[in-house]
């Protein structure tokens, strides 16, 4: 049995009327592919901005790996291994593909306080950056400025950075947004080759993304978790399918 | 070729800088000695605050306190007799250091337009103070009576000598910045810059190296500020007027804020145009303005953008 890495215990958010977020638990177990999955409005980005610190719930804690980071900041919780990527792609436009990933190798190797030696000249930096480019298929793109790479290579790009932290963690906020049929492909193909050797939360709306690549899967409607469960049960939970599946899983 | 242009130019403009004490003597016009001292000067300054307007994303509009801090340390030293040049320019590098450390500690919190008035509005409080105290000249301001003496190694009264330490100075602060911008320091200021919240998910607190960038920029336009009381061996609370803090912005702008050597450029336009044309009508800010508007609007690297050819 797999040990804890992420739990969430009773959390609440609420804007002005709104519950975002109402008596959230969530367990995501060390290596599993965790999805979530949720109609549009249920609360996920709510949810996601409240495990990586960029917002703080009104109740409720969160813990990862054993330790209580609730009031910790992003970049707290990042130098903890909790990594992200974004719904709208977050990048440095005006870096090369290579200058984005070796930043984030640099904020996880040593100070940032040295002001005199070229960080672009560091080979430490530059190697690591350049084999988390290879192994999501930049390899070949690294002199490119992020702003000229195409879309799907953009979203790559993203999640590329991620890596370079070392994460334990990685939260992927809808990877397949806005990519063509090929792209899309890509990506699965790219996430199931971190899938084990990480433990990824996939907050996806793609139900093929979500059904290939998912250990588990936990279901958010109106900010309440109604299922969690593996993909089958998940498949044939009548709740579910009532509140949210409908015909696309009937189908 | 395009390297090749990039190593000519900074070499073309320092020959030329070098060669403009010859040249003042042999046409007998010591006037232009005075002038390009003094644009290297606010030089220093512009490139100062473009480390953290152009690079750190950080709107100043407050850099000319530094100015000030600079000037009215030396200037203060002096009016007790105490006229020794490093101990005057320590304290002008110190106590800008520790206004900028003050003044950011506060203002990096904000962000926006909320940066922009704190900054100014810390600089026009120095500004008000520098008018209120009455035993230094209040708005009259103060003559320096002797310059910084910094004995067996330079004469300050020695225009040349003068000329050179500026030219030294500059040059230094161009490469030390050239240094910073790459370094991993740098590339954490800029990133920040460019997208704060992916920054701060791949771990790093911006606050901490923004700060010190400001301390940085604070410091070294301390300098700039000791050189310019030095210079003009005068010393009033107008050298942080707020106008002063808009000139150094548009020195940045014009110059274009993606480069070190940029702002140079932009003081250099900016100073020579101003002298040109006020040489030619008194109503010579109803020339300047228009130009500086258009340049913003087509010159979307400045002046540096033209001259320098892009990396990637």
């Amino acid at each position: 049995m797999n040990r804890t890495l992420l739990e969430v215990r009773g959390l609440r958010k609420s804007f002005g009327a709104l519950l975002a977020s109402d008596d959230v638990d969530l367990e995501v177990l060390e290596g599993e592919t965790h999805a979530i999955i949720g109609p549009n409005g249920a609360g996920k980005t709510t949810l996601i901005s409240q495990l990586a610190g960029n917002l703080f719930p009104d109740r409720g804690r969160v813990l990862f790996a054993g330790e209580d980071i609730t009031a910790l900041s992003a970049p707290a919780r990042a130098r903890r291994g909790f990594a992200r990527s974004f719904q709208i792609t977050s990048i440095y436009p005006d870096f090369t593909a290579l200058e984005n990933v070796m930043l984030a190798v640099q904020a996880h190797s040593g100070s940032s306080f040295r002001f005199w030696r070229p960080a672009r000249e560091e080979p430490s930096l530059r190697s690591a950056a350049s084999a988390i480019l290879e192994e999501v298929g930049l390899g070949g793109r690294s002199g490119v400025l992020a702003a000229n790479l195409a879309h799907g290579e953009q979203r790559a790009l993203e999640i590329a950075t991620a890596l370079a932290t070392r994460p334990r963690l990685l939260l992927l906020d809808e990877p397949v947004a806005g990519m063509g049929v090929e792209e899309t492909q890509r990506m699965i193909a790219l996430l199931s080759f971190l899938k084990g050797g990480k433990t990824l939360i996939l907050v996806e709306h793609d139900m093929d993304a979500v059904f290939s690549l998912a250990d588990r899967i936990s279901v958010l409607v109106y900010g309440r978790i109604i299922a969690t469960g593996a993909p089958e049960e998940i498949r044939a939970n009548p709740e579910v399918r009532r509140a949210y599946l409908g015909e696309e899983v009937a189908a | 070729m395009n390297s090749r242009i990039r190593a000519i130019v900074p070499a073309a403009g320092l020959v030329l800088l070098a060669a403009v004490p010859l040249a003042a003597a042999l046409l007998d016009q010591p006037f232009y000695l005075d002038l390009v001292r003094r644009i290297m000067i606010f030089a220093i300054a512009a490139l100062s605050l473009n480390l953290i307007l152009g690079y750190g994303g950080m709107i100043s509009f407050g850099h000319a306190a530094y100015l000030g801090v600079g000037a009215y340390a030396v200037g203060v030293l002096a009016h007790y007799g105490i006229n020794d040049g490093y101990l005057q320019w320590a304290l002008a590098i110190g106590a800008s250091a520790l206004v900028a450390l003050a003044i950011g500690a506060i203002s990096i919190r904000t962000s926006g337009v909320y940066f922009i008035m704190i900054t100014l509005a810390f600089t026009q409080m120095l500004y008000y103070l520098g008018i209120s105290i009455e035993e230094y000249g209040g708005d009259d301001g103060m003559r320096l009576q002797v310059k910084s003496q910094f004995p067996g190694l330079i004469d300050l009264n020695d225009a040349n000598a003068f000329y050179y330490l500026v030219l030294a100075i500059l040059v230094l602060a161009l490469f030390l910045g050239q240094r910073l911008v790459d370094s991993r320091f740098g590339m954490v200021i800029r990133a920040a810059k460019s997208n704060e919240v992916r920054t701060r998910s791949i771990g790093f607190s911006p606050y901490p190296y923004r700060l010190a960038a400001f301390v940085i920029a604070g410091a070294v336009c301390g300098l700039a500020g000791a050189l310019l009381v030095n210079h003009t061996a005068y010393l009033t609370p107008e050298f942080m007027n707020w106008t002063r803090s808009g000139e150094l912005m548009f020195m940045v702008i014009l110059g274009g804020m993606e480069s070190i050597a940029g702002p140079v450029l932009g003081a250099f336009a900016l100073l020579l145009l101003e002298d040109a044309l006020s040489g030619w009508t008194q109503h010579w800010q109803l020339v300047l303005g228009p130009l500086l508007v258009l340049s913003v609007l087509f010159l979307k690297r400045g002046l540096a953008g033209l001259v320098f050819a892009k990396n990637e």
